[in-house]
């Protein structure tokens, strides 16, 4: 089942250009892509390519000058911003960047609520569910009555996965829950990614990390300079790479120290 | 970040050292203007004294002694608790400033609250609807004010309640001729109203504005676009995320303008003949009445810097971040 289509999108930015002329600076570039149920999907690219942007878009919390181009489909519905309104911390869940997107001056248990009230819980079910929604996610109860600053990286981005399912979401948009970890933790998190998948919700997740990624992925998405390059499978990043499609991918792929290392011509012209 | 201990007896030191300071310039001041206190002493009797008598007089106030001499013994009155005499209310300075400071502080107290809790509300929503019609409306509001001086504040609406619609008095905190024990708390409240607006007219405005732009800052912040992520509105945000970390910043400048205050109650309280401390420090420099002006300047340097050790204290009290320096490091991403 299709989750989430997104259909010839495009983003720009408006900026003013001297005094009254405005320009328009392109950010993304027609992206197509689908999200099946029970796949993650790797969002991989360079810092720039524009990944967090996609995830802001399909929540609808770009800035004010960002202009929207294209389709967004959820559940073979279109999402524009009523739907966005209606949908975003209910059925569609974000797993934040860094700690500094969680209040620093709210415990982390308040903060763990007022997303289920968000989600359209009741104050009851709201203070019920925090505590399994936490174990659920291998945090000690305990952490509720602290703030933000005493959570480690880790911790932190646990948190965000609590919160984000807190409200039963069918798609999650991970971006960049590992940035910052060690292995260990990186490992932990995609680990419960990987989960959501398994039980049946979407998983976008979007990295920088193309290796880490792929043993979590069932396909990756290549973003560079607001542009997919190509959807791959996951399992065509094996070997020398001859099984993927684009050759950017491979490029990208053949670049990487545990391979080649080559820096073919394809990541130059791309 | 030092300990409480630590930072108690700093800043104590500190308040000493700014007191002595403000006490020495105060005094040269007070040295070097014009005011004779022997004149502001006799008022109408000079004529009726002489130069022998007024040599008389100096040398039993030490008035012949070096300046520093006199600067040392004043200090030591002080010290000891003795703050003089005040020539212009024929009371001792401690018991003026006590009675005059009480009246005032209704005055000020009150502003002050108003000042924070309106003040407070319009910040929060003018910057949570940044560029709304609320936000246009405040920020005229504040910012014509903000620019405006008290005591023309304070002859408006005199003019426009006391004299044209006469809703208000014209003067004093009770009606004339009416002893102020007799004084109903209905008729102190009617006099009290329209200083009490002139003054938090102005408080509401500054701090509105401060928070107004503390909490522009909040919304471009990375929670409340996670907020917004999770699908929760303006008013949620404001509430729950906006409130929260807006608070410190304004309880800070609440503080802070504790001086501004002062300044303000001065004036309001010449304009509607208010019989409060603000009253008394212009009686006091018009006749030359040294020991009282002196006392007022370091009780109120007193005051403002007590004010700010507050604001200080509170940022360290509340902040969680500041409460426990081992976790600081946790907040690395």
């Amino acid at each position: 089942m299709t989750l989430l289509e997104i259909d010839s999108l495009s983003l720009h930015f408006r900026r003013y250009d001297r005094l009254f002329r405005h320009v328009e600076v392109e950010a993304l570039g027609a992206i197509s892509l689908a999200l099946e149920a029970g796949e993650v999907l790797a969002v991989v690219g360079a810092s720039g390519s524009g990944k967090s942007l996609l995830a802001h878009a399909i929540l609808g919390i770009l800035p004010k000058n960002a202009v929207l181009r294209g389709s967004l489909w959820f559940d073979g519905r279109p999402l524009d911003g009523t739907a966005q309104a209606a949908l975003c911390g209910r059925r569609i869940g974000l797993v934040p960047q860094s700690v500094s997107y969680l209040d620093p001056l709210a415990r982390n248990g308040d903060q763990l609520r007022w997303a289920a009230l968000r989600a359209g819980r009741s104050q009851r079910d709201a203070t019920r569910l925090a505590q399994p929604a936490l174990q659920a996610m291998g945090l000690d109860p305990a952490i509720a009555r602290d703030f933000p600053h005493s959570l480690s990286g880790g911790m932190a981005r646990r948190l965000a996965m609590a919160i984000a399912t807190i409200g039963e979401a069918d798609l999650i948009l991970a971006d960049e829950p590992t940035n910052g970890l060690d292995p260990d933790n990186a490992a932990r998190v995609l680990d419960r990614l990987a989960g959501f998948a398994r039980r049946g919700k979407g998983v976008m997740l979007i990295t920088h990390d193309l290796v880490g990624a792929l043993p979590y992925a069932d396909r990756v998405a290549i973003l560079d300079g607001g542009r997919l390059i190509d959807v791959e499978p996951a399992s065509a990043f094996s070997g020398r790479g001859d099984g993927l499609r684009s050759a950017y991918a491979r490029a990208l792929w053949r670049a990487l120290p545990q391979n080649d290392f080559s820096l073919p011509e394809a990541l130059h012209h791309a | 970040m030092q300990p409480w201990p630590r930072f108690i007896a700093f800043r104590i030191v500190r308040l000493a050292l700014v007191l002595i300071a403000v006490a020495l310039v105060a005094f040269a001041l007070a040295k070097m203007s014009p005011v004779d206190p022997i004149n502001a002493y006799l008022g109408p009797d000079i004529a009726k004294v002489g130069p022998e008598q007024r040599a008389l007089i100096a040398a039993e106030w030490g008035l012949d002694q070096p300046v520093g001499v006199q600067f040392t013994k004043w200090l030591g009155n002080l010290l000891a608790g003795d703050l003089g005499w005040s020539v212009t209310y024929n009371a001792p300075v401690a018991e003026v400033i006590g009675t005059r400071f009480r009246t005032s502080l209704v005055l000020m107290g009150l502003a002050w609250i108003f000042s924070g809790l309106f003040g407070f509300a319009l910040g929060i929503a003018a910057g949570a609807w940044q560029g709304g019609w609320a936000d246009r409306l405040i920020r005229v509001y504040a910012y014509v004010l903000a620019s405006t001086p008290t005591f023309w504040i304070a002859i408006l609406l005199l003019m426009v309640f006391s004299v044209s619609l006469g809703w208000t008095p014209v003067c004093c905190a009770g009606p004339v001729g009416v002893l102020p024990e007799d004084v109903t708390l209905v008729e102190r409240i009617r006099h009290l109203i329209l200083p009490l607006a002139a003054l938090s007219i102005l408080g509401i405005a500054q701090i509105a504005l401060h928070t107004r732009a503390k909490m522009i800052e909040i919304m471009r912040s990375d929670y409340v676009l996670y907020a917004q992520a999770q699908g929760a509105s303006r008013l949620d945000i404001a509430l729950r995320h906006g409130a929260r970390n807006a608070a410190l910043p304004a309880i800070t400048v609440l503080f802070a303008s504790l001086g501004e205050l002062f300044g303000g109650s001065v004036l309001a309280e010449q304009v509607f003949a208010y019989p409060g401390l603000g009253r008394a420090t212009i009686e006091a420099g018009i006749r030359g009445d040294v020991p009282l002006l002196l006392a007022i300047t370091l009780f109120t340097t007193l005051f403002v810097s007590t004010g700010n050790t507050i604001a200080d204290a509170l940022y360290r009290l509340v902040d969680p971040r500041m409460a426990d320096p081992d976790a600081v490091q946790g907040a690395a991403p």
